[in-house]
């Protein structure tokens, strides 16, 4: 039954429009290669320069350039299922709760001093 | 060509699937799921981090201070490197070329190998050094003038970069091993256009492992070049 199914459909022509099978030029892996090299430097230069609290926010800002570059291009979300795209934006959506509480509880703490007075 | 391409789909093919085109959504959503469980897992790590590096940010900074910043950021280059020819030969395997494909995987394991020599280089000298979380943890600044202000919370730090780094290459290890299965089973033939999920699947890993890197790199080697370490 098996070999049935896969001799009707392997072949069929809807294979070329299909989204997830999109075949990008090597020019579009070069160039986000070539980003992401050009953003390691700049990351690592920015290090170097006294920004106080704004450090850590370019710091991560770059970083998250960088990755959502490989996520797109690399990972080939652009080119994926709608599924698949609610699947990341889940992780990320679930990430930032776990961050914002945990947060929010840690750097809360200090301020009970204010009211137990 | 040992196996024709609807051989290697038939092969492939699971009769629970409408078609291959249904197998392979199903497939990739499948490997997001997973991946998604290894976000919340170095998630957990990510947000212990956060918590004592805004409670002991003074330590955190001494402690990164140790850090190979010219390492790191050749590790970093090794690892975008990799993910290029890993993306590659995921392309190749989308067009079916197979030579092309296994010689890629070959440079995506190089480039695998070199991190992991560049961070036992790394791993060496922090052991050297004591600055492993433990009874024989002790910790100085590279600076007499300024001693370590808060070497007990440091020892925070180099349990967090010690636990994320690690379990992260720990997965570089997992992700060779892997890229070793679809190198041996590419070449016997075991994939084709119509069926090349595996190679896809194994790609996807790679670059989320990549992923981590560029998030673990600046938290851990770059909190701060100037401003720490008086």
């Amino acid at each position: 039954m098996a070999q049935e199914h896969a001799h009707f459909h392997p072949g069929s022509k809807q294979e070329h429009f299909d989204p997830s099978s999109h075949i990008a030029p090597i020019s579009m892996y070069v160039g986000i290669w070539a980003a992401l090299m050009i953003f390691t430097g700049v990351t690592v230069f920015a290090a170097t320069i006294e920004l106080h609290v704004f450090n850590i926010v370019l710091a991560l800002l770059i970083a998250t350039i960088k990755g959502t570059l490989v996520v797109l291009f690399f990972m080939h979300l652009r080119y994926s299922t709608k599924l698949t795209m609610v699947t990341v934006v889940a992780a990320i959506f679930f990430l930032l709760i776990l961050f914002s509480l945990s947060m929010t509880d840690y750097l809360t703490r200090d301020w009970l001093t204010f009211v137990s007075h | 060509m040992a196996t024709s391409d609807i051989q290697v789909a038939e092969h492939a093919f699971q009769h629970h699937f409408a078609d291959m085109e249904q197998q392979r959504e199903t497939s990739t959503f499948g490997m997001w799921m997973f991946l998604l469980t290894e976000i919340m897992f170095f998630g957990g790590l990510f947000c212990a981090y956060l918590v004592y590096r805004a409670s002991y940010y003074q330590a955190f900074v001494e402690g990164s201070q140790k850090m190979n910043i010219w390492l790191g950021a050749t590790n970093t280059a090794v690892l975008i490197c990799s993910s290029l020819t890993m993306a590659l030969a995921v392309r190749c395997a989308q067009l079916g070329k197979r030579k092309l494909m296994g010689w890629l995987l070959i440079f995506t394991m190089i480039f695998g190998f070199a991190f992991l020599g560049i961070k036992a280089k790394e791993y060496t000298e922090h052991w050297e050094n004591h600055e492993f979380p433990g009874p024989h943890f002790h910790f100085q600044t590279g600076d007499p003038q300024h001693p370590a202000t808060d070497p007990v919370h440091t020892e925070i730090y180099f349990s967090l970069y010690w636990a994320m780094t690690g379990l992260h290459a720990l997965h570089m290890i997992i992700g060779i091993g892997l890229v070793t299965w679809i190198l041996l089973a590419g070449m016997a033939g075991a994939y084709s256009p119509i069926y090349y999920s595996p190679v896809e699947n194994v790609g996807l890993y790679w670059h989320f492992v990549d992923l981590v890197w560029i998030y673990l790199f600046p938290l851990l080697y770059l909190i701060s070049k100037k401003h720490g370490g008086a």
